[in-house]
Parts: structure tokens; sequence; C-alpha cells
């Protein structure tokens, strides 16, 4: 065999490659051309076998010739393969179609409880002033709910708050807490001040469930002590939070003398309405503002209750409802929504 | 406390708008609840005689009534019970337009015309009495418009006076305040009955119990009984109090004035002119004017006769005997201070409340209880043709101590954070009648005998901030220096746990801690913390678990129409008090719940949950807390399937239970099932062992993978021999999974294949064909060993 038959066998190989691979109906197909022209039974490989037969001088240029040869037929594949590939993907746009909007494998998406997200969002905004979030039983005994805070047996301030009693057989009075201040107590009986903490948590109250009432609520409140602590000090701090609240720096506070019995001087505590901001609207029962909750400095015989000095540590605590403050921005009629757990009102948060 | 504008002009000469009033009483803490102004919107009401009242044909709480109008006759249907005869009352013809923009039409009612209505106090917007129809001066001449009679051009302040101020529970209270508020004159008559000697009686007052009743004041009067005139009827009614007759009238109206209960005693049902204050014997009865029989205890105090015979719950009510009457000629007018938590211990446990005993428990002024008796009588001998008898018998052996109270102006400032001057301070708390004196940051101040809230420094400091004004205080922001804010770990990973069951499709519940028993005995709870007062049975105990709640929740959810559920609660159970411990204790559990169908395809039909959905959960809750060793073990436990529950246990201890709800439950509550669960112990769950955070090298070299599969004993828990088999590999084992399970009857009803795939791969090198082979060998000898089982 001489350089001219090896070239001329090539030539003709590559000539019907030309012919056949750019029709090539499938890859399979093509993969299988692919083979029979530069396989292992190819004319190629027939060539390349052939090289060492040739005269010395001659061989670089078959084995010239046979790569030459390759990667014709390599170009030839490749551009039939994406040529392939093209149609295939144009057919399968057809044949392998799925209808998206028909639904989804419904795996539904988890909810938090609106009390809970609100609650976060509160806790949130604490701490990063700087507090930290304290927790206390639900349960609680008299000292704690009642005595502690300046509300002595008989004291008109317990007939505000109808308290549900629990029965252990003991003489001493159990009860479900009818706010979350019995924690202030918890906190500054187990820690020395300065303190600043936060209180999230369940309240339960003798109440009839209904549209306004709920005998199962939550609360939140805070509480400073530290050597200078003032009044300005608590309305400050009222206004960064609910600023920041509502992430509206127009917002006003506005506090009127009040009464509770674990805080003097105290306050109710009224925020000028996020929705027509001081206008007047339904929310606000026109009046611009909205009430959230009551605040006042440490009454020093709750300090003196829990062994500190009012002479060196003052302090102020406030707290309101959180379903009440998630009543006023989603609208929320109805207490009982909270508790009644209707999907159709989890899924909505 | 309702206070009619026109009243407290008596005492001060405000002039300031209505809405400038409620304004300057709210920032002082007199909340104003509501604002009537009076007559609004009346038109067309006019004073009517009763001619006749006849049964209503055709409704048996219906009468007819026939009227005399002044200008002709008519008949309304009216269902009030105190319709009768000769009695006048307003009347609302057709067209008359009523307080809230109502007009009257003609109407027919059960069959019979009614020609507009009569009205009761609260239609006309006199406060809440709707018991009855407003009683009108019998000496009204029908047809008489009721605005100009009923001095309806008024405004009344409905307040919620603050349990602190019972001095602010009157009218002359509530005009002080305003007289400060506005800088204006303040001034109440000191008022004098003229006396009649030949109206002196001889009486005693025999005081047993000083200590509950540290003044007791008697005075004594003939009267002639009657109606009150319009004027004082007018005023009673505005405040929400009905006329009764001229002496008790004058009584109420005392009261409202200044915030001193009286009590009218009938002298000549009194057994000898005399009064005893004692307590009650045990066991010893009295029917108050309420007509109720009430057992008495030694702590409760009574006014009695010379004879010792109870006639009056002392500062609560009047008992029926000596209560005056028509027929009453004589009275003897009690005018007491009496001790404040005594009176609320006795009004607590009968719960009995009156306006009397609501401001005896706050707090009222001993000193007063003269100057109130006084400006009563001063009152009879208007209303009531009154013959004073000249001397009183006043039992008050220890006069009331006007604390003397030290008062910092620096410590004002300190509090406040406000920079005001001793002056300041002097100015502020002067026209509350306190006295004040000194200056230069020690001033001595005396406060009022009729403000018991002021005994401390705070106390005046309190009053000084009302007075400056809140918004006089400034605005800052205290912060800790010596802390980082933020959660607990506790706090943290309670979130981590809610958030990754949020992750897996479950909504959060937060349901009512306060359960029924039965339910939750289902659940194996059967000695719960109970309450003693609980308002529903089923919300009687205390949940010691929070799987009843959830197919509380479930089962509402599904009557609702939404029977696809996934829901989950984060929160406190209650288990009773160890021995020792008071309260009772309390852990958070997690709890989840998911019924009907699950993970549906679209236009495919629902997969119902099955137990391996709440198994799932379970295993998210322990790979997100990295628990290092947690397993599941069949058991038989209450409120789950008995063959298809699990105890959860974390590192050996049982922390918790899974699986599908017993039928009996489910029944228990109307679900139909399945309905699968878990519970566990949060607190337990987190101080189990995590997995160790230290890095495990990656190995670069490949896995090799082997399926094997066994015939075992039903019992055989698959968990168990995927066990043996990790073992075996000798730490190699990077996974064994479980992908088949087997039955048929050539294998028997109680034995099952069961086939696992594992992947073992080495750190060091690549395993080869003999390693993997001598690993396949050492799995099947220690499975066939623990279990008998055989290779299939």
């Amino acid at each position: 065999m001489s350089l001219a038959d090896e070239e001329a066998r090539l030539d003709a190989a590559l000539t019907e490659a030309r012919a056949a691979i750019p029709n090539a109906t499938s890859t399979a197909a093509l993969t299988d051309l692919e083979r029979h022209f530069a396989g292992k039974r190819s004319a190629a490989a027939a060539a390349n076998e052939a090289i060492k037969t040739l005269p010395a001088a001659d061989r670089p240029h078959a084995g010239q010739a046979v790569q030459t040869y390759r990667h014709a037929i390599t170009d030839l594949a490749e551009q039939r393969r994406a040529a392939l590939a093209a149609e295939e993907a144009a057919t399968a746009a057809v044949t392998e179609r799925l209808d998206l909007t028909l639904g989804a494998h419904t795996r539904p998406r988890g909810h938090l409880h609106l009390v809970t997200q609100t609650r976060r969002e509160l806790e949130t905004i604490f701490t990063g002033l700087g507090y930290r979030v304290a927790e206390g039983p639900e349960v609680e005994d008299d000292w704690h709910n009642f005595e502690a805070l300046n509300i002595p047996p008989a004291h008109p301030a317990r007939s505000m708050q109808d308290t549900l009693y629990v029965r252990l057989g003991g003489d001493e009075q159990v009860m479900l807490r009818t706010h979350t201040s019995p924690v202030q107590i918890r906190t500054m009986e187990n820690q020395p001040p300065p303190i600043y903490v936060v209180v999230p948590g369940r309240t339960y109250r003798n109440e009839t469930l209904d549209a306004r009432h709920s005998p199962v609520f939550h609360q939140i409140e805070c509480l400073a002590v530290d050597r200078h602590i003032t009044m300005a000090d608590l309305f400050g701090t009222i206004e960064t939070f609910v600023r920041r609240l509502f992430d509206d720096d127009t917002i006003r506070t506005r506090f009127r003398a009040d009464y509770f019995p674990y805080t003097e001087p105290s306050a109710e505590l009224a925020v000028s309405c996020v929705f027509c901001h001081g206008e007047g609207c339904r929310v606000c029962s026109q009046t611009g503002w909205i009430e959230l909750g009551g605040c006042g400095m440490v009454d020093p015989n709750v300090f003196n209750a829990v062994g500190l000095d009012p002479e060196e540590w003052q302090g102020f605590a406030f707290g309101f409802g959180l379903e009440r403050l998630a009543m006023i921005r989603y609208g929320i009629d109805e207490i009982r929504t909270f508790v009644d757990n209707d999907l159709r009102f989890l899924e909505q948060y | 406390m309702r206070a009619p504008l026109s009243w407290l002009r008596d005492f001060t000469p405000l002039d300031a708008p209505v809405a400038e009033i409620a304004a300057a009483l709210n920032r002082v803490g007199l909340e104003v609840d509501a604002i009537d102004v009076l007559g609004d919107d009346i038109t067309g009401v006019r004073a009517a005689r009763v001619l006749d009242v006849t049964v209503h044909p055709d409704a048996d709480r219906l009468r007819l009534v026939d009227l005399d109008t002044g200008d002709g006759t008519t008949r309304v249907v009216c269902g009030a019970p105190n319709v009768h005869p000769g009695m006048l009352a307003p009347f609302a013809p057709a067209g008359a337009t009523l307080p809230g923009g109502l007009t009257l039409e003609r109407r027919t009612i059960r069959g019979q015309v009614s020609d507009g209505m009569l009205c009761s106090p609260r239609e006309l917007g006199l406060g809440d009495d709707h018991a009855g129809i407003l009683d009108l001066d019998p000496d009204t001449v029908p047809g008489t418009d009721v605005r100009e009679l009923l001095g309806l051009d008024d405004v009344v302040f409905d307040l919620a006076i603050t349990p602190n101020r019972p001095d602010a529970m009157c009218v002359v209270g509530v005009a002080r305040e305003l007289a400060a508020a506005f800088i204006l004159p303040f001034h109440v008559p000191e008022p004098d009955a003229p006396t009649d000697a030949d109206a002196r009686r001889p009486v005693t007052v025999t005081v047993d119990a000083p200590d509950r009743c540290p003044r007791y004041l008697a005075r004594v009067a003939t009267v002639t009984l009657g109606d009150s005139p319009p004027w004082m009827q007018q005023r009673l009614v505005k405040a929400g109090m009905r006329p009764i007759s001229n002496v008790v009238d004058v009584t109420n109206y005392v009261l409202l004035e200044r915030n001193q209960p009286l009590h009218a005693f009938d002298l000549d049902r009194l057994a000898g002119p005399g009064i005893v204050v004692r307590h009650a014997e045990p066991g010893e009865h009295l029917t108050t004017l309420d007509g109720v029989d009430r057992t008495l205890e030694p702590d409760d105090l009574l006014i009695c006769d010379a004879d010792r015979v109870p006639q009056a719950l002392a500062g609560i009510m009047g008992g029926g005997h000596s209560e005056v009457a028509s027929d009453t000629t004589a009275i003897l007018l009690e005018s007491a201070y009496f001790e404040r938590m005594g009176i609320a211990r006795t009004s607590k446990r009968l719960k009995l409340r009156s306006e009397s005993s609501a401001r005896f428990e706050r707090g009222t002024d001993p000193d007063g209880v003269a100057t109130a008796a006084e400006r009563a009588l001063e009152l009879l001998t208007h209303v009531a043709a009154a013959g004073v008898a000249p001397d009183a018998v006043d039992q008050y052996p220890e006069r009331a101590a006007r604390p003397r109270i030290a008062l910092r102006t620096s410590r004002v400032n300190a509090i406040l954070g406000t920079a005001l001057r001793d002056t300041d301070v002097l100015d502020a708390l002067r026209p509350l009648e306190i006295d004040v004196t000194g200056g230069d940051d020690d001033i001595v101040a005396v406060p009022p005998t009729f403000r018991p809230d002021l005994e401390r420094e705070i106390d005046l400091i309190e009053e000084v901030a009302r007075r400056v004004g809140f918004d006089q205080i400034g605005r800052t922001v205290a912060r800790p220096h010596n802390q980082v804010g933020g959660l607990t770990a506790a706090q943290a990973e309670r979130r981590v746990v809610t958030d990754a069951l949020v992750g897996a499709g479950a909504a959060e519940v937060a349901t009512i801690p306060l359960v029924a028993p039965d339910l939750l005995a289902r659940f194996g709870a059967t000695d719960p913390v109970a309450l003693t007062n609980p308002l529903r049975a089923d919300e009687s105990v205390l949940r010691a678990a929070l799987l009843p709640g959830l197919v509380t929740t479930a089962a509402a959810n599904t009557a609702r129409g939404r029977p696809d559920l996934a829901l989950f609660e984060v929160g406190t159970i209650f288990l009773r008090p160890p021995a020792g411990q008071l309260l009772p204790v309390e852990r958070v559990d997690v709890a989840a719940l998911l019924t009907g169908g699950r993970f549906r395809r679209p236009l495919e039909p629902d997969r119902p949950v099955d137990a391996y959905d709440a198994v799932d959960l379970v295993r998210i809750l322990a790979d997100t807390l990295e628990l290092a060793r947690w397993d599941l073990e069949a058991a038989s436990i209450p409120g789950f399937h008995p063959g298809r529950a699990a105890r959860l246990r974390a590192d050996g201890h049982v922390v918790g239970a899974v699986g599908e709800l017993h039928h009996d439950v489910l029944t228990a509550v109307g679900l139909t099932g399945p309905v699968v669960a878990f519970e566990a112990d949060l607190d337990a769950l987190r101080d189990a062992p995590r997995r160790d955070r230290a890095f495990r090298p990656l190995s670069p070299y490949p896995p090799s993978t082997i399926d094997l599969a066994f015939v075992v004993d039903d019992a055989v828990p698959a968990a168990a021999i995927a066990a043996t088999l990790r073992d075996a590999a000798g730490g190699l084992a990077e996974e064994v999974r479980v992908f088949d399970e087997f039955r048929s009857s050539e294998l028997g009803a109680t034995r099952r294949s069961l086939a696992f795939a594992l992947r073992f791969r080495a750190p060091d090198r690549t395993l080869t064909d003999a390693d993997v082979a001598e690993l396949r060998q050492r799995g099947i000898d220690a499975v066939t060993a623990a279990y008998g089982a055989t290779l299939r």
C-alpha cells in the first residue's frame, strides 16, 4: 500500500461520512456513525494500522492525513449533535410539556401563630436596646402575683383582676398569674441590679371567652432598674420602641395619670394613631390616639419587697397586651380569634 | 362617677369649653369614659299622665297605657314594670326624636297600635338606668317639654375613677381638681342647719369595735316624707341614681356631692333611741334592703339598735326593718367612718357591693363626717320640712392623724427627670389642699384627710407630676452598660424548634391551657392540677399534655371544613408539685398533629396521613437539635393506637411519644381517623447529649454499596437490625437504610423480610472487593446471631 492509496481511502471515507453524518436522525445513530467512520474498525483505524508498512519518509505524511481525517469526522459529528440537540429540545417542548399552572405538590407552608410573630418582633427590638428576655411560671403564689407588687389582701386592685385559683390542697393561695408582673419580682429576687429585661408571657383571667374577653391572653412588659432611671427615661424608651415597632418616626406618645399599685407615678400610655396620624379614624374611634397599655416608675414598696433600697435604685416598668397590639395593627375585631386557632386565620400570617 | 357640669359649677366658676374640661380631666388621671351632652337630639318629648293601665290581650309582659298628653289622650304599648295610673312619665309621641337620632313612629305591637313610647332614663341619655320608666314629679303639668323639666341643657362627664382616688368619687372632689387645673377659685360653702329643740330625742352611741369604726356620728331630725323637689331629682338622675323619697334622696345627694355615705334609720322602728356598733355573732342573720337573708361571720360589722338587734350591715347596706318608709316621721341619721379593709372583706365575701361600700373600702374622709351630716340636715330642712335636733352624738375617740411627709425637690427631679425648683413643687401641691411648708430641698407636706392615698414622698411626687403635667417631662433613653441583650440558649432553641416545624409545613397554634379532665385522662394524665373556680367544666384543669388541645383544635377545624391539617404547639404543661413544693412543675412540651390528606399532587387524590408522617416530624426535631442518640421503641401509650405507637428515647431516657392516635380519643372529640401525632418534653430533649460538632474529615475515597435482606421475626424492630449492621461494620458504614419490607404466606404470618442498603467508605483507602466481602459477612453473622434471622 502506498501513501497515495492511503490518502485516497481516507478521502473516500470522508466523502461517505459527509453524506451520512449530517443525515443522522438521532444521537444514537450519530454515535454509531462516529464509530463506523472513526472507531476500531474504521478507515481511519485501518489507515493507522497501515502506516507502519509505509516507507519511513512517508510515515509523517500518512500520520498527518489520519489526524486530519479524524478531526473532520469529529467536526461533522459535533455539528450534527448540536443540530440534533436543538431539534430534540424543540420536540421536548411539546412532548414533555407540563402545565405548571395546574397547581403544585401541595406540601403547605407552615405558619407561626400571630402572637408568636408579634412576640418575636418585640423581643428583637428590646434585645436590640440591650434587654434580656425574662420568663417565669404561669402558676404563681400570692406573694409574687400580688403581695410583693404592693397589692395586699383585700386591696381594691385585686378586684380589678378576676383571678383563677388553683387547688393543690395547701393553705397558701396559688393562682394562674393575672399579669406578667410577677416575673419582675422573680427577676429582682434572683439577680442584682442593674436589670434590663423584657417579659413576654401568657396570662389568665376569670373571664368567659367571647368577642372581647378571653380567659387566656399574652402580655409583654419591660423592667429597667438602675441607679438613675427617671420617668423621662421611661417616656423616651417607650417612644423609641413604638417608633421602631411601627417603623415611623413621626409617631407621638401621650401619657396620662393612671393608677397601678406597683408603679408610682403611673401613667396610661397611648400612641398617635398609626393609621390616620392623629386625624381621627375608625381604628382610634376618631380620637387620633390608640391606648396601648400602662407604665410607671417602680413603687418603693416593690423595691422594699425584694430587698432593694429605693434610695439607691430607681426603675421603670411598662406593659401591654400582645393580642391587643396585633388587633390594632391588623384590624382584628375579636380577641377570640387568637384562641380559636382557625386554620383560615393561621394561614393568613 | 357621673359629674354634671352644672353641679361642678356650684363650687368653681368653670367656663372653659367642654372639650377642654374633658382634656384636663384626662390629663390629671380622672379618665373621661363618655361626655353626655344632655338633651342633644331630644325633640317633642313631653310629660304625660298615666290614666289607665290594662293588660295587653296577646302578650303577657306588655301593657296598654292610656295617657293624658295635655292636649288630648292617646295610648301606647309598654313593657316597663313600674307604670301605674297617676304617674307622670316622659312621653315620646310619633315624630319625636331621642338621643342617638331615633325618630318615633306609630307602630302596631301584637295587634295593638302604640302612638310612641314612654322613656326610661337611659332612653333620654340620663345614664344607664333602664329598669323602668322615669317617674316625673307628680306636680308636673302634662304637656311640659322634658328638656325644660329635667334641666337637659347640661353636660355630664362620665368618669372612670381609679381605686386610689376616693376623693374624686364626688362632685366636690372633681371640682377641686378642675379648679386647680384651670387656676380658678374653689369654694365649698359651710353647711348650716338651723336646729329645733322640739325635735330633740335622747340618743346614745356605743361602739364596741372602735378599730373597725373609728368615728360614728348620729343626728336626729323629724321629717315629713314625700318626693324631693325636681332640681334634686334632676341632679340625681343625671348622676345615675333613681329618686326614691326626699329623705333617701338627700342621703344620696350628699354621697354624690361629698363622698360621704349616709344612712337614715326610721327612729321609731329602732328599739329605743340608741345605736350599737358591734361584730356579728357566728351564724347571725340579717335581711338586707335587697331582700336577701345574709348569714354573717364575726368579721362582719353590724349597726344595731339599743337592744343590739342588727339594723344594717355597716357601710354596705341597711336592713329592711328600720328602712325609711312613707310613714316615717323621725330619723336617726348616721354619718360614720369605717375602716377600709373590713368593709372590703365583707363586701367581697357576700358579693354585695353598693355605692356606699365602694366608697368606704377606698377610704372616705374621717374629718368630713360631721360636715356631711350637717349638709344633709340643711337639705332636709328645705326638702323634708325637717326639725333638726341640736345635739350630735359623735364617737370619734382618736382623731385621724395627718401624716407629715418630708419631700425633697431633688428627689422629685431624680424620679421625674425634671429640673423643678422648690417653688414649683410648692405651687403644684397647694391647690390640692396639701399644707406645705419649708423649702430649700426640705419641704414638709401634710395632706388633707380626704386623700388617704397620700402617705409617702413618692405619693407627693406623683401629685407634682400630675399637676406639672406629664407633657413637661422630657424623653431620654436608658441603656444597660454591663450586658449584651439577647435570648438565653433555651429561648433561642425554642425558636429553632418552632421554625423547623414551620419549615416542615406545620401551622403553629396557641391553645388554651385550661382543658377538660376527661379528655386529658385519655392521654394518661389522671391527676392534673385543678382550678378552684373554673368557668366551664371543659376548662377546669390545667393541661398536663399538649395533645388534648391539639385534637380539640383539629376537630374544630375539621368541623369548619378544613380536614387536612398539620398543627403544632410549643407550650407550657403543668404537673402536680412534688412534696414540699408549693407550685406545680411547669415544663415546655412540643407536640404536633397531622390528619387528613398529605402532599397532594395536582389532580391526584390525597394520600391519607400515616404514622410515618409523625415520625418524620420527630426526625426533623431530633435532627434540628442535633441529638447524639435517639430512637423509637414500640410501646403501648395512653391515647395512642395500641399497635402503632412508640416511645421517643433520647440517650435511653423516655422523652416523648409518637404514633397514630387511639380511636377512642378521636371519637371523644368527633374526629374520624387517621390522626397521627407526637409529643415530647422539649426541656428533656434540650438536656440530651448533642452530636459532637468537631469536624469529621471527608474521605476522598469512593464508597462501596451492598444490599442485604433478612427474614426475621415480626417483633424485631428494623431499627435494631440496622443498628446491628452499623455496629458490625466497625465505623466503616456511612449509611444503613431499610429499603424494602416483604411478607408472604411462605414466610409465615409472624415473619417478614427486611432489605437493607449499606454504604461503606474508609477514611484512608479505597475498599477492595475482599474488604467489602468481609464487611458483608460480618453483617450477616451479627444479624443472624442476634435475631435468629436468615439471609434471604
